[in-house]
């Protein structure tokens, strides 16, 4: 076997056994809380949208969608070398460019997609420069940012403009049907497929992407040079790549793909953005880091493992709160990120065994 | 003016606090992303003890029991961090963040678990737990000052004290800045890295009951503490890591804080301004003076980095 598939090979295992143990963390909360209905409870987590399909399928993609482009947003970001945290505040800031487009300037889907990663590249430019030019840590810059961006865009949707984008009937953004159809992603039918109603061509979008980051991460010149800078800066530089131009437009490129997630979920019609209790991030913003983290960073398994937590997060849902609490779907994504952190000493435990056994058979004569 | 005291003098306790464990994780080697989530684990506890015991109890006794409750459940918290950190040398970035989503979760799930069980499993509990906080309030003159203030400035003394005038200031100090020349001299690095991120989760677990229970009587575990432990941050690094100079920067950001709260009852009205301007300026302030700052930073010289024995 290779060792380039061997380790492909090895990340996924990997990635299987977090989820296994995340998942079995699930269970003994489940069980502590109520055992009675402790496995159908944990039956409804692991059947996610299927539990309830086809509705729940079409919501498992209405919000796969987005976690796809936060997911690669991270791991874009990973693969060059930088914690993107502030995917969060990108998503944030794309909300405000998407929303803008269609409630006020009243543009097709198209427009308002764009409107929200240039939003996002511009939000994620800003901890770029910060750290090419003035030598401050992404991380906090990132984190300074989100909440800078929460309320600004809070300030925005709910003030700005004169208030015309607030709907205080519902107390929140106005619906984009009713006021702005053209911005809503078509569906090609797949609403009516699903039975739901924001079921849209928004997760073919998030694919394509996701397969584009992977050709221009993998088969092309511009895409070794931000990973070589990833890498290594010092060696990136010696061998004539300007390695601050290629941070800023990593973390710009990286705000870029978490601004068209929050197009891809706010121009499905199926979401409002409410001003007013919005006091927390996002976290379809901050579930891109366990979703990047599952997949290694790999863009393409990114697709798989956005579906994954989409998969979790609405079979919470599916959990009858008279038992148990949303949220421990929450939990179970969260231990998995945990054991994530885990994951290099784990390969690098079964490299060993698995060289070890190499040699055993070396010397049995094979 | 009596309010914005009031305030200022809230959220620049807390703010010191938490600043200053996470200084002390720092200090030893390892950055605390995961201060937010101490915090919310931290308030959960304190909060659920004074909800318990509300009744049943002497107010000092009270106090006492509900503060310890909190810089336990702090400490317990933080050797998550501490573990996969220190002991299995993972990205202690990472390591925060999945800590900071958990808190949150557990803390949402574990208060509606509990209110749902009480309320005779009608379902669809809400995440609420309401307390007296009577006991931790004294009246002097026209201010109310809170137990937590003067644990503040205890605590600020002793933190300052320990590290620069203590031998064991100086070992802590030392497997931040260089660790292998530490570990040369005999200092245990993995224990005393230990040891600075377990009084990060002792003072940021009582910094979450300190912003929990002072301002209001019922808490919605669903917000966390909303923020405040990545603010803390800032302030740690706007202090430079310095225990007065964190105070300072607390007082500093805590003063924004209030304006935020009082926006809206006060002359400041005039201005037009709602509370999410103010509620941006202290973020904004702390990029400014990094931008200007960040060339001669004194952060730790080894944070972020495991420390590995065999390496060179």
């Amino acid at each position: 076997m290779k060792d380039r598939t061997k380790d492909t090979l090895l990340s996924i295992l990997a990635s299987i056994v977090c989820i296994v143990i995340g998942l079995a963390v699930g269970l003994i909360i489940l069980y502590c809380i109520n055992a009675e209905n402790a496995l159908d409870g944990f039956s409804r987590i692991i059947k996610g949208g299927f539990y309830l399909a086809p509705k729940g399928i079409g919501s498992e993609i209405f919000q796969a969608a987005p976690l796809i482009m936060t997911g690669l947003s991270v791991a874009f970001a990973f693969k060059t070398g930088l914690f993107n945290i502030g995917a969060a505040g990108q998503y944030t800031v794309g909300v405000f460019g998407a929303l803008y487009f269609a409630i006020i300037l009243h543009l097709p889907w198209y427009a308002c997609l764009l409107a929200a990663a240039v939003c996002g590249a511009v939000w994620g430019s800003v901890p770029g420069i910060f750290k090419a030019y003035f030598n401050v840590n992404e991380v906090i810059t990132s984190i300074m940012f989100n909440w800078i961006g929460l309320y600004l865009v809070n300030e925005l949707l709910y003030r700005g403009f004169g208030g015309a984008m607030y709907d205080s009937n519902t107390t929140r953004t106005y619906k984009l049907g009713s006021v702005s159809p053209q911005s809503v992603i078509p569906d090609l039918g797949l609403n009516s497929l699903f039975k739901t109603k924001s079921t849209t061509i928004a997760i073919f979008i998030a694919i394509i992407i996701a397969i584009l980051m992977y050709i221009i991460l993998n088969k092309t010149a511009f895409g070794y040079e931000l990973k070589a800078c990833g890498f290594n800066q010092d060696a990136a530089k010696y061998t004539g790549i300007n390695s601050k131009k290629n941070v800023v437009l990593s973390m710009t490129i990286s705000g870029a793909l978490a601004g068209i997630g929050a197009g891809l979920y706010y121009l499905s019609g199926g979401a409002e953005w409410n001003p007013q209790v919005s006091t927390a991030l996002p976290a379809i913003g901050f579930n891109g880091i366990p979703v990047a983290l599952l997949a290694m960073s790999n863009p393409v398994g990114v697709i798989f493992a956005a579906l994954f937590v989409a998969h979790i997060s609405v079979g919470g849902a599916y959990l009858p709160t008279k038992f148990f609490q949303p949220e421990i779907a929450d939990i179970v994504v969260a231990v998995i990120i945990y054991l994530c952190a885990f994951v290099a000493l784990f390969k690098g435990i079964v490299l060993q065994r698995l060289g070890k056994k190499k040699k055993g058979k070396e010397k049995g004569g094979k | 003016m009596v309010l914005l005291v009031k305030f200022t003098l809230l959220y620049a306790t807390v703010m010191m606090l938490v600043a200053l464990g996470g200084m002390f994780s720092e200090r030893s080697g390892v950055i605390n992303i995961a201060l937010e989530g101490i915090m919310a684990i931290g308030g959960l506890a304190g909060v659920f003890v004074l909800s318990l015991c509300g009744g049943s109890m002497p107010a000092p006794v009270l106090v006492i029991v509900s503060i310890l409750a909190s810089m336990a459940a702090g400490v317990l918290y933080s050797l998550l961090l501490a573990f996969s950190a220190i002991t299995l040398k993972a990205d202690q970035t990472i390591g925060g963040t999945a800590l900071n989503m958990l808190a949150t979760a557990i803390a949402i799930v574990i208060v509606k678990a509990f209110n749902n069980s009480s309320a005779a499993g009608n379902g669809a509990a809400s995440a609420k737990l309401s307390y007296n906080n009577s006991a931790f309030i004294y009246r002097v003159g026209p201010f109310t000052v809170n137990i937590f203030l003067i644990l503040g400035i205890i605590i600020l003394i002793i933190s300052s004290v320990f590290l620069f005038r203590t031998k064991w200031g100086l070992r802590l100090r030392a497997c931040g800045e260089h660790p292998q020349a530490a570990d040369s001299v005999g200092v245990n690095v993995y224990q005393w890295r230990y040891i600075g991120v377990m009084i990060s989760g002792a003072l940021g677990g009582l910094g979450g009951f300190a912003y929990i229970v002072p301002s209001v009587t019922t808490w919605n575990f669903e917000v966390g503490v909303a923020g405040a432990g990545f603010l803390a941050l800032a302030v740690m690094i706007f202090g430079q890591w310095k225990p007065y100079r964190i105070a300072g920067a607390a007082v500093f950001f805590a003063v924004f804080r209030s304006l935020a709260n009082i926006a809206d009852s006060t002359a400041l009205a005039g201005l037009g301004w709602s509370s999410n301007i103010y509620n941006m300026m202290p973020f904004i302030a702390s990029m400014i003076i990094l931008a200007f700052t960040s060339k001669n930073s004194h952060a730790p010289k080894a944070e972020g980095i495991p420390y590995d024995k065999g390496a060179r």
